[in-house]
């Protein structure tokens, strides 16, 4: 599975909004109306899930599904 | 009397402040419930080594001590880590550790305040930070706050102890609400007259005094503070967070 496609099954499963509904654009916070929290909880799972550490100042940045996917491989060891 | 709360048991709780006083009580009374009973230290190898030895004694699953000063952030952080990978999530916190020192207004210095604030306020608040994204990952997750009744109602020669302590209650109720979706509890103790060491050297006119402005006519011991952060602890209280509750004998009503 790719990266991405990895990255759209968390959030799926995380906010049970349908895989198929998520895109590399989808904005966590216009489009799947998560919070502050919520997105704390989604960057844990993705550090659990890829063994990469995002820092908190980072999380802030990362409003996309392309955002996650390419700081991942980016910092992916 | 103390009840048995059975989902103490096992159950991973650090309490700061554990080597005397109202912390060493709570401690021991969560190491009869059976808990996994964590506490710092500070350097003294051997003082940890007796009181871990204490509280096997008392009944504990397991008991780790943890050498760090809650005022030395990046050794808490690594100590803390290095535990919780180790033995997983630590579900239940006590943050007991407090320092005073009284004195008149016009005499306290800068860095009298500074120290008080650092122990009482920051490193608290420093360490329940830290462990917040553990907390996200824990079950049943309960987190007690040793305020004061000074905190609530001032207190002569007191006053940047009082302020630390008033401080945590704003801190617990911010923390409480912030967490609450999540089913992370917080919630504030406020003892008052307690008998310890201090109390136990007063003198007989000083002791009756204070004695006289209790309604229930004497000072609390720290049971009466252990037993309430045994319920706030387990879930028994699961419904409850963000509360200040007194132990007082009625002080402040």
């Amino acid at each position: 599975m790719e990266m991405q496609e990895k990255v759209i099954k968390i959030v799926s499963d995380a906010t049970k909004v349908e895989a198929g509904n998520i895109k590399g654009e989808t904005n966590f916070v216009d489009d799947l109306n998560l919070d502050s929290l919520d997105m704390v909880e989604m960057m844990m799972k993705m550090e659990e899930e890829f063994g990469v550490e995002i820092p908190e100042d980072k999380t802030e940045e990362l409003k996309t599904i392309n955002d996650v996917t390419n700081f991942l491989k980016s910092n992916a060891n | 009397m103390t009840p048995t709360y059975s989902d103490l048991e096992n159950k991973i709780v650090l309490v700061t402040g554990a080597s005397r006083g109202i912390g060493n009580t709570i401690a021991k009374a969560l190491a009869s419930q059976k808990a996994h009973v964590v506490f710092n230290y500070r350097g003294d190898e051997t003082k940890a080594a007796a009181l871990k030895e204490e509280l096997e004694a008392c009944g504990a699953s397991k008991v780790s001590a943890l050498n760090f000063d809650i005022t030395d952030y990046d050794k808490m952080k690594e100590s803390i880590d290095a535990f919780i990978k180790e033995n997983g999530n630590i579900s239940g916190l006590v943050n007991n550790a407090g320092i005073s020192k009284d004195q008149l207004v016009m005499r306290v210095k800068s860095e009298d305040i500074d120290s008080i604030l650092d122990v009482n306020l920051k490193a608290t608040m420093m360490l329940t930070n830290h462990l917040s994204r553990n907390f996200l990952r824990a079950k049943d997750v309960s987190v007690v706050n040793m305020s004061s009744i000074v905190g609530l109602m001032g207190n002569v020669s007191q006053s940047v102890y009082a302020a630390s302590k008033a401080g945590l209650i704003g801190y617990t109720k911010s923390f409480a609400k912030e967490l609450a979706s999540r089913k992370i509890r917080c919630n504030a103790v406020c003892p008052g007259f307690i008998s310890t060491q201090m109390t136990d050297e007063l003198s007989d006119k000083a002791r009756e005094e204070y004695q006289k402005s209790i309604p229930m006519g004497d000072f609390g011991s720290s049971e009466d503070v252990a037993n309430l952060t045994l319920f706030l602890l387990s879930q028994a209280s699961r419904y409850i967070t963000g509360e200040v509750i007194k132990v007082d004998g009625g002080l402040y009503i």
